[in-house]
């Protein structure tokens, strides 16, 4: 998700003096001024030798503010003499095709010829303005300033081409790579004319007249891939692929326990083993668990299987800690009993209470969803190199700019010595937000004097993760005489993402809320949203979707509940749920520090009227109300994440011994503009899967503090052979500004199923993971309450 | 111990404990990181080699028992099956991360060598030991079938 911390202007890794705390963690920290007080746009740091624009003494960078941030365009283009066109891209590339979607922008403006483009991938530092690739915000935030700095450079080339044909720049124009004298044949390409082009200065944005959408080359466009050809041939370089001169492997032996602690150990028979060189103790980790290593003992070989294997002939007597008492049986009845007691009031709407009181009939229902664990198919990974006082590392990491403010912040470095390369991920879905893993790769470096990388296992990654949020959910809700629901309740009960950084947070954070609770779009006269405190005993972390996961299952689903009592279609009744057209505003309601995702209510208002329509499209893709085969349901949910709308109908055939599968999946999605719609339909047909996994088999338990699974597949997740049958996508035109992708298909997947089973054997799903561990049978006889 | 290994028809001579894994073997002593690790225990399909035409798990298979083998990664694949697999895989982008699909890559190949028409069965059966978390599934699956119109 999006965690930033708000610290207050300088970069140093917050202490607890100004950690972020409940409400106004999850900030976007307005872009630091220092921009402006130096000459900082250094392009010297990401480009090669020729290089379109030198810095010069005092640059006068008209763009340094637009909407988004800096958009000089020597921060992210370079131009070399054979014509290559250098972008680049601040944001992490891990399958969401950042790469790709930030050079359609730029080169779009630029009119640069697509051949011709190669992709930097940036430092982590602050010139760049946010770099947190979490929250389905990469083309949202940049959307804009990445046209005006490729059209800067447009205007630039055009200046430079007016001066060298000693004409007015208006009778230059730029278009694929050349800039053209017009009424003439006479052209000269963005190679020639490059260096004299930096030269220029960058124009003003109330000069800079960006394309009008009819003339887009890229945006829009299915261009295809940057990174798909060299994955095709194995290359690229991943977290884990990283190789440095010298360097050494690790691994690490963490304490089973958030906060446990490493007692006497010995290594005797792990310094017994071929290639092991070394262990090297780790300081124990104490509250908060910030994105500090866990502790432990680290074991140094001279590859990843003398050190995996030296690390099982370790001998080490772990201590319990704080959490040592946690166990997931007990702890799910005390979230449940949580949620059937009154909690405090986040949203209020008419009198609920009074009204559920006095309804003719009332419906409730207790939703339940467990931990889950990202699992992205490259575990944490993390190389550093200390040269002196300098530190480098290179890891898949999705902020390296506050991976180097954890490392400046944890090793009390000076920021101007630190450099962190974010390599490509292997997949993130949120846990490569957290850095500790490069810590780890940090300190052991230090203490051996040796570059290193440190690999985790998949058990580490199982065992030792930030987790998604286990929660316990209360609905009621109420029916007219005309079978309308006038009262809805939802209480919602889960440990805070607040917990990871504060001691002691035990209410739910106003963002969690904003992810699928406060936001509640339905048209009911009577609404209430309560919550209720909860302890965390893992590290909470954020996960595809975050919150939206278990608040639009159980808003979702309960919906359907509510429509099978009123013995009405579960979509007519969702659709009727939904109401009119309008704009809802959390705000007047009591939530009031709802985020609506860092953007503004204004300019991307919560609509109903696309929640109806993307419903409507989906059922209509679907034939919704069709006949169907013997054991098959339809199922619909629909959900606004992330600043999209996603509507997805599910079809399951249940067979009578209670065989599952999925024959097909219908989505209509309304994300804005969007840049490319390949991509984005890959991202919602993968994001609906992620859920449907996570709602089928995930489960994260554990037993005295320790989690009890440790690999595939203890952890269970969706195979070829599992995954649906047929995926139709439907993106809806807009021409609203860019919103969110990579996550907002991730909600509606689990309640879309659940409702789908309901239909095809009438069990209601109120408890994930439907399946768990083993096998593909629902257990029809063990009706959860239909 | 030093054994000499057969990778993408060069010889290598790679000296490591007896019962390192090729997958470690290949990664951090020969440098070919095309091989990527997931799980350790043959579950994910992220470390597929060819190991005399058929896929293994590489992860799992001691350096030491191959040395009279032809050992294939993703960087020596070749060949009209893998030709159609890359040019659909590419045509559709199918990769998101692309962290798992060498493996996938590897599995599709094998499939149309021995299937020019792969029906959705036969589709599950060769690549359920292969696992995206992107969830690319869709798009692979659409990709084998264009790779087989083209073969």
């Amino acid at each position: 998700m999006f965690l930033k911390y708000s610290n207050s202007g300088d970069d140093s890794f917050p202490t607890t003096d100004h950690l972020p705390r409940s409400g106004d963690a999850i900030l976007n920290v307005s872009r630091r001024s220092f921009l402006l007080g130096s000459s900082a746009f250094v392009i010297g740091i990401t480009l090669g030798s020729h290089v379109l624009a030198q810095e010069k003494e005092s640059p006068v960078n008209p763009l340094a503010d637009v909407k988004g941030g800096d958009a000089a365009p020597t921060l992210w283009v370079s131009i070399e003499n054979n014509g290559t066109v250098k972008i680049t891209c601040h944001r992490s590339e891990m399958g969401q095709q950042v790469w790709t979607s930030m050079a359609q922008i730029v080169a779009d403006e630029l009119d640069a010829d697509w051949d011709k483009v190669e992709i930097v991938q940036a430092i982590g530092h602050p010139m760049y303005g946010d770099q947190n690739t979490d929250g389905s915000r990469s083309v949202r935030y940049n959307f804009h300033r990445l046209r005006v700095a490729g059209a800067a450079m447009r205007s630039m080339l055009e200046q430079a081409a007016a001066t060298q044909w000693g004409i007015d720049a208006r009778d230059c124009r730029a278009e694929l790579g050349y800039v053209k004298r017009s009424g003439s044949s006479k052209r000269m390409s963005y190679g020639e004319l490059a260096k004299q082009a930096g030269a220029m200065p960058i124009p003003a944005e109330s000069s800079i007249c960006l394309k009008d959408r009819g003339e887009w080359r890229y945006i829009g466009q299915p261009v295809p891939s940057l990174t798909t050809p060299k994955i095709t041939r194995g290359q690229g370089i991943f977290g884990i692929d990283v190789d440095r001169p010298g360097m050494v492997h690790a691994v690490v032996a963490r304490p089973p326990q958030v906060f446990g602690k490493t007692g006497e150990f010995n290594d005797k028979k792990t310094l017994a083993i071929a290639g092991v060189l070394q262990t090297v103790r780790l300081p124990d980790s104490i509250a908060p668990a910030l994105f500090k290593p866990l502790g432990g003992i680290a074991v140094v070989a001279s590859d990843t299987w003398s050190a995996i294997q030296g690390r099982e002939a370790l001998e080490v007597e772990w201590q319990d800690g704080p959490n040592a008492a946690y166990n997931s049986a007990s702890y799910r009845k005390s979230l449940e009993k949580t949620a059937l007691e009154p909690g405090t009031v986040q949203l209020n709407r008419g009198d609920a209470i009074a009204s559920l009181n006095a309804a003719t009939r009332k419906i409730t229902a207790e939703y339940y969803a467990p931990h889950l664990a990202q699992t992205p198919m490259e575990p944490p990974c993390a190389t550093a190199e200390w040269n002196g006082d300098k530190l480098e590392c290179w890891a898949c990491v999705q902020d390296p700019q506050n991976t180097r403010n954890t490392l400046v912040g944890i090793l009390g470095l000076n920021p101007e010595n630190v450099t962190v390369h974010a390599t490509w991920l292997g997949g993130a879905f949120g846990r490569k937000s957290k850095s500790d893993f490069v810590v780890e790769a940090a300190i052991i470096s230090r203490e051996i004097g040796k570059p290193v990388k440190v690999t985790w296992t998949r058990d580490d990654d199982i065992r030792h993760g930030y987790y998604h949020s286990v929660s316990a959910q209360h609905f009621e809700g109420a029916l007219d005489d005309n079978g309308r629901c006038s009262a809805f309740l939802h209480r919602t009960v889960f440990p805070t993402i607040m917990s990871t950084f504060a001691p002691g947070a035990n209410q739910p954070a106003p963002l969690e809320l904003g992810l699928g609770a406060t936001d509640n779009p339905f048209d009911v006269p009577n609404l209430r949203l309560e919550t209720g405190k909860a302890e965390a005993h893992l590290r909470i972390g954020w996960l595809r979707s975050v919150s939206n996961i278990y608040h639009a299952f159980g808003q979702q689903s309960f919906a359907a509940e509510l429509a099978h009592a009123a013995g009405r279609d579960q979509k007519d009744f969702l659709l009727e749920l939904i109401g009119p057209a309008r704009i809802v505003d959390p705000t007047k309601e009591g939530a009031a520090d709802y985020a609506n995702y860092d953007a503004s209510l204004e300019e991307y208002p919560i609509e109903t009227g696309k929640l109806a329509n993307v419903t409507r499209i989906a059922a209509e893709m679907a034939k919704w109300g069709r006949t169907l085969p013997k054991g098959h349901g339809l199922g619909i949910a629909v959900h606004r994440s992330f600043l999209t709308y996603v509507a997805t109908v599910v079809e399951v055939a249940v067979s009578e011994d209670g065989s599952l599968t999925i024959p097909g999946v219908w989505l209509a999605a309304d994300a804005g503009t969007v840049v490319n719609p390949r991509h984005a339909r890959a991202q919602l047909e993968g994001g609906t899967l992620y859920g449907l996994s996570n709602a089928l088999y995930g489960e994260i338990t554990a037993s005295n503090g320790a989690v009890d699974q440790a690999n595939f597949p203890g952890w269970r997740v969706m195979r070829m052979n599992e995954a649906p049958r047929e995926f139709s996508v439907k993106i809806v035109d807009s021409n609203a500004p860019p919103a969110g992708i990579g996550e907002p298909a991730t909600p509606p997947a689990a309640p879309a199923l659940a409702n789908a089973i309901f239909a095809a054997t009438g069990l209601r799903i109120r408890s994930l993971p439907i399946l768990g561990t083993s096998g593909d049978r629902l257990s029809l006889t063990n009706n959860q309450g239909a | 111990m030093s054994i000499t290994l057969k990778i993408n028809g060069k010889k290598h001579s790679v000296n490591a404990t007896e019962g390192t894994p090729l997958l470690w073997v290949l990664r951090d002593h020969l440098k070919m990181t095309g091989t990527k690790y997931g799980c350790g225990v043959a579950q994910c399909g992220a470390c597929t080699v060819r190991v005399n035409g058929r896929p293994v798990r590489s992860c799992i298979i001691p350096f030491n028992t191959l040395a009279a083998a032809e050992i294939t990664t993703i960087e020596g694949m070749e060949g009209k099956e893998t030709d159609a697999v890359r040019s659909a895989w590419e045509e559709d982008d199918v990769p998101q991360c692309g962290y798992c699909q060498s493996g996938q890559i590897i599995s599709a190949v094998t499939l149309l060598e021995s299937n020019r028409q792969p029906e959705d069965g036969d589709i599950d059966t060769a690549m359920s030991g292969n696992i995206c978390r992107c969830n690319s599934y869709m798009s692979i699956r659409r990709a084998i079938k264009k790779a087989a119109k083209t073969l």
